[in-house]
């Protein structure tokens, strides 16, 4: 008797109708939108987690309000700027590109391109050098062990 | 008791390292034989007394002495015992004692492993690692120390931070430091060079296997941590540029770089300033990552605990060591002759474009880790420099490398043909060109960098085909048997072309084609990705060792068709309330299906679950260890067994004579 | 002569590194600096009938304290708030940040209140318009409203003596 009561417990306790999940966001488009744009924002109070992926309070406070910028309207640039002006540009993982960043952003192309001189510079340096010159009794001697091997 | 004599060992420890440092330097310099000899049986004292203190502390964390500070801070009575060892690595104090006891255990290594190598060079070698363990001992004992006594003792400990408490923290941070502090050894062996004025093929030859292998295990350990991440952290990432992941790929960078700068030093005599360089510039990345990790000058997830005081420590370690090699080598750089000849197209002009694209990448991430700080520090204000930045820079810069990593290893020492290679590579180029634009039928979707990205993985798998082809044509003989016959350094070099070529096949797809969602789980819901129907059956609570936990059940079918059941776990751990998901993974070749719960939504049993489709994820950690498989088998060709082999043989000569 | 580059350009990092040991990378600077206080209206807790807006301080130079009752910080820095409200140099507006279990009230009835006015930000809105990260944050801000400074972290005596009578003393107050 006792099992049959926990048996109807737990048919009755089960939802009706099971369906489709619904996803977390009431609108997957502006969803994937959010998560795009909060996946290169830094959620400010994790030590160097993403907006996106930190699990924090506060991250999830400006997800939600970003979903709702989003909703009314607001292009990704116009999110960007509404945090920028709230937190500065230290929420930008990608560094924007100004002057005091020009180093950051063509600084690898540099690197490149310096190395790139730098490999041309030392193959004609390479060239230009002339064999070295062979001392005649050493060859001979080689020759001598080089025959005595076979 | 037992934390007492481990401290008291690590005091021995700092006086035989003295005595390893001083004296065979000295007698190199003087050519004593007496003070030369001091090196070996002192690197392995050393070791002894390390290795006790490391032995000290293990006990202490494995028997729960809460008396002792670490252990109360790291550990907690409940903790699996696997993991209560793995604590003793797992806070600032015991991994800087595991980075010393590596250390004195490479140090023993070459004391081993070098009868075949003259012995005032060993003498500077081991002088010199032991300079760098005076460093680290005396930072363990003057900032750092393990043994600390917490008085009165604590009931219980805090518990080791749940993240830690994986099968990954057993591997990664002893693999990734035999990598790190592996490179001391060719740090050595240069600085060794530098000192004695002799710098040649032969010098090349003798450090060679010890990077290779160095090198070997940190390609190892990052790999471990990458998957560590994967698994652990619950989202499905499995690279985030933090400053300390850079901290340990810059040294990679540098390393791979070196081991193939050494290849055309020890076959052409050519490139010993540059190797000699990278050496310094390899191990200097090591102790810089060690830097930045633990002084707070950067913000990271795996920064430990932050000290000014230990920061000014090693900050002046650094200094000293790093500023006094480089000042060593610009001193006596011009002494190195340079090498021979060779033409625009040659296999050294590939080596050395091959450091070159290889440097700037490293310059490139350094200057990203350090540029948020340099900023600061001019008080121009505060940025952040993540992976936004990190991806659309490193990838076109390494680019490049991968295109002639198809061609370089075809290529012949000092000059070859243009047409030529490209007549033998015509085969291999149509079929990666042709791979990289047949691959949308295949997946769902053109996205130019998948295919890119392929184009690169098949021409270098391609290229290590052609290059095996060639190789054994003109033997003769079984398949079979003329592959066998094959150097040891041949296979390790095309099983590590070819796990990178997996490797970057594997990123290429995973970063490009992989799929997720969230969503809300009611019990018997049910939802749809990557054609697969993933059906909620709703959780059951246990109590684990040290957590309580909700264990989700999520049914994995296909076309009506049942394929497997996931148990993903959140978990909240007793000691610290810190929540944990333990993702549910069900591995495959071709693809993961990763399921995370994320947050219980009512008292009905829904739940928002993460669902993720990740295709060929598993090629990231299998290209990675078949690299460092490449690496080790590279290490144990017979040119550096000969030493071996000659004592064996002269045992064998001394055998028959008696006979 | 290019030899020597390598050993130039590491003791340059060394030298940006002795001075990033002094630095705290978390520390964030607020763009709001020398920008009007963003406005806003909020109930006051305990008379939600009545509110608080910035514009109401207009013409005198005052304090924001962003505390919460949950904040453990903010308990070290009550008994100095207490100390600046009694002597009256300045008045403290504390905005009660996501307070969702209601406590501020009792908490303040208990303990005493620093505060002019205490508007009501549950949601953690305003919050955001301000930059807030964590507990406790207090800004300056002047005679028209413009935010004049920012600090992060409990105040104490020497951060009061060092860092805000300076700040008051040249906006006049």
């Amino acid at each position: 008797m006792k099992s049959l009561l926990f048996c109807l417990a737990l048919v009755l306790s089960a939802p009706l109708f099971a369906g489709e999940a619904a996803p977390v966001g009431d609108d997957p488009a502006i969803e994937q939108r959010m998560v795009n744009l909060a996946s290169d924002l830094r959620c400010l109070v994790c030590q160097n987690e993403s907006l996106a992926g930190s699990h924090a309070e506060l991250a999830e406070d400006l997800r939600r309000e970003i979903r709702e910028q989003m909703k009314a309207g607001k292009s990704d640039k116009e999110v960007i700027e509404y945090l920028t002006n709230r937190y500065g540009d230290f929420v930008l993982y990608k560094p924007p590109f100004k002057p005091v960043t020009y180093l950051l952003w063509l600084g690898p192309l540099i690197f490149l391109g310096a190395g790139v001189g730098a490999w041309y510079w030392v193959l004609r340096k390479r060239r230009a050098t002339p064999p070295p010159a062979v001392d005649p009794d050493q060859l001979a001697a080689a020759a001598k062990l080089l025959d005595e091997k076979q | 008791m037992i934390p007492e004599i481990g401290h008291f060992a690590l005091i021995v420890a700092l006086l035989v390292a003295l005595t390893q440092a001083i004296l065979p330097l000295w007698g190199a310099q003087t050519g004593n034989a007496r003070l030369i000899a001091v090196a070996r049986p002192a690197a392995q004292g050393q070791f002894v007394f390390v290795a006790i203190a490391f032995g000290c502390l293990a006990w202490s964390f494995l028997q729960n002495d809460f008396s002792v500070e670490n252990v109360a801070k790291n550990s907690y009575s409940q903790l699996p015992p696997m993991y209560r060892f793995t604590a003793a690595w797992g806070s600032h104090e015991g991994s800087m004692l595991l980075w010393t006891l590596i250390l004195a255990f490479w140090t023993t290594a070459v004391s081993v492993f070098s009868r075949h190598l003259p012995d005032d060079m060993v003498a500077r070698v081991i002088g010199i690692m032991g300079l760098i363990s005076i460093g680290f001992l005396g930072f363990l004992l003057t900032t750092s120390n393990p043994f600390l006594r917490l008085i009165p003792a604590a009931p219980e400990g805090n518990d080791l931070n749940p993240l830690l408490q994986d099968p990954g923290m057993v591997f990664h941070p002893p693999t990734l430091y035999m990598g790190y502090v592996g490179f001391s050894v060719a740090f050595a062996f240069a600085i060794a060079a530098l000192l004695s004025g002799k710098l040649d093929a032969a010098w090349a030859r003798w450090s060679r296997p010890w990077t290779t292998v160095a090198w070997a295990f940190l390609t190892t350990g990052i790999t471990m941590g990458s998957w560590w991440a994967y698994n652990e952290l619950g989202w499905g990432g499995w690279w985030f540029w933090d400053p300390t992941e850079n901290a340990s790929f810059m040294p990679w960078l540098a390393g791979t770089a070196l081991i193939h700068s050494l290849a055309v030093t020890e076959k052409r005599g050519a490139f010993k300033a540059w190797t000699v360089l990278l050496a310094l510039i390899a191990f200097s990345l090591s102790l810089l990552g060690t830097f930045l990790v633990r002084s707070g000058v950067l913000s990271s997830v795996h920064a430990f605990a932050t000290d000014p005081a230990r920061g000014a420590f090693i900050l002046g370690f650094l200094a000293i060591v790093i500023g006094g090699s480089l000042a060593l080598f610009a001193w006596r750089a011009p002494r190195m002759l340079t090498g021979g000849r060779f033409a625009w197209f040659s296999r050294e002009a590939f080596l050395l474009a091959n450091n070159v694209i290889l440097l700037a990448a490293l310059g490139s991430v350094l200057l990203g880790t350090l540029y948020p700080l340099l900023m600061d520090a001019l008080g121009l204000g505060k940025i952040s420099v993540g992976p936004p930045y990190f991806n659309s820079v490193f990838v076109p810069v390494m680019a490049p490398a991968l295109f002639l990593l198809g061609i370089g290893p075809l290529t012949r020492w000092k000059g070859d043909s243009l047409p030529d290679i490209a007549r033998r590579l015509k085969w291999a180029f149509a079929v990666a060109v042709a791979s990289a634009l047949l691959l949308p039928l295949v997946v769902a979707g053109f996205k130019p960098w998948a295919s890119i990205g392929v184009f690169f993985a098949v021409w270098i798998a391609a290229g290590v085909v052609v290059g095996l082809r060639e190789r054994i044509r003109n033997q003769r003989g079984a398949l079979v048997a003329r592959l066998a016959a094959l150097p040891r350094g041949y296979w390790g070099m095309q099983m590590a072309h070819l796990g990178l070529a997996i490797g970057v096949a594997g990123i290429a797809i995973v970063a490009n084609y992989q799929s997720e969602r969230d969503v809300r789980m009611n019990v018997n819901d049910h939802a749809e990705l990557a054609g697969y129907t993933f059906t909620f059956r709703g959780h059951s609570e246990y109590d684990g060792p040290n957590y309580r936990a909700a264990k989700g059940i999520v049914e994995v079918s296909r076309n009506g068709k049942k394929l497997f059941t996931l148990y993903p776990e959140k978990r909240i751990y007793n000691a610290s309330g810190m929540a944990m998901t333990e993702a549910a993974i069900h591995p495959d070749l071709w693809r993961d299906v990763y399921v995370a719960m994320g947050e219980p939504i009512d008292d009905k049993g829904a739940w928002i679950i993460r669902l993720f489709h990740k295709p060929l994820v598993n090629w990231l950690w299998i290209g990675g260890l078949l690299m460092a498989a490449g690496g080790f088998m590279a290490a144990s060709d017979r040119r550096y067994r000969i030493a071996l082999r000659e004592a064996r043989a002269k045992g064998a000569a001394l055998a028959g004579a008696a006979a | 002569m290019k030899r020597w580059l390598p050993l130039i350009l590491f003791l340059v990092l060394v030298g940006f590194f002795a001075k990033g040991l002094f630095l705290n990378p978390r520390e964030v600077p607020s763009p709001l600096i020398g920008r009007a206080a963003p406005a806003f209206t909020l109930p006051l807790v305990g008379d939600p009938a009545r509110t608080f807006s910035p514009a109401d301080m207009k013409g005198r130079v005052w304090l924001l304290n962003v505390w919460a009752p949950w904040c453990v910080s903010c308990r070290q820095e009550h008994p100095v708030l207490m100390q600046i409200a009694a002597s009256g140099r300045v008045p403290i507006v504390g905005l009660n940040w996501k307070d969702k279990d209601r406590e501020a009230q009792a908490l303040l009835a208990q303990r005493g209140s620093p505060y002019v006015a205490v508007p009501d930000d549950v949601s953690g809105k305003v919050g955001i318009d301000y930059g807030v990260t964590g507990t406790p944050e207090t800004y300056v801000i002047d005679r028209q409203g413009i935010i004049r400074m920012k600090h992060i972290g409990p105040i104490g005596p020497e951060v009061w003596k060092d860092k805000f009578e300076p700040k008051l003393k040249e906006l006049g107050a």
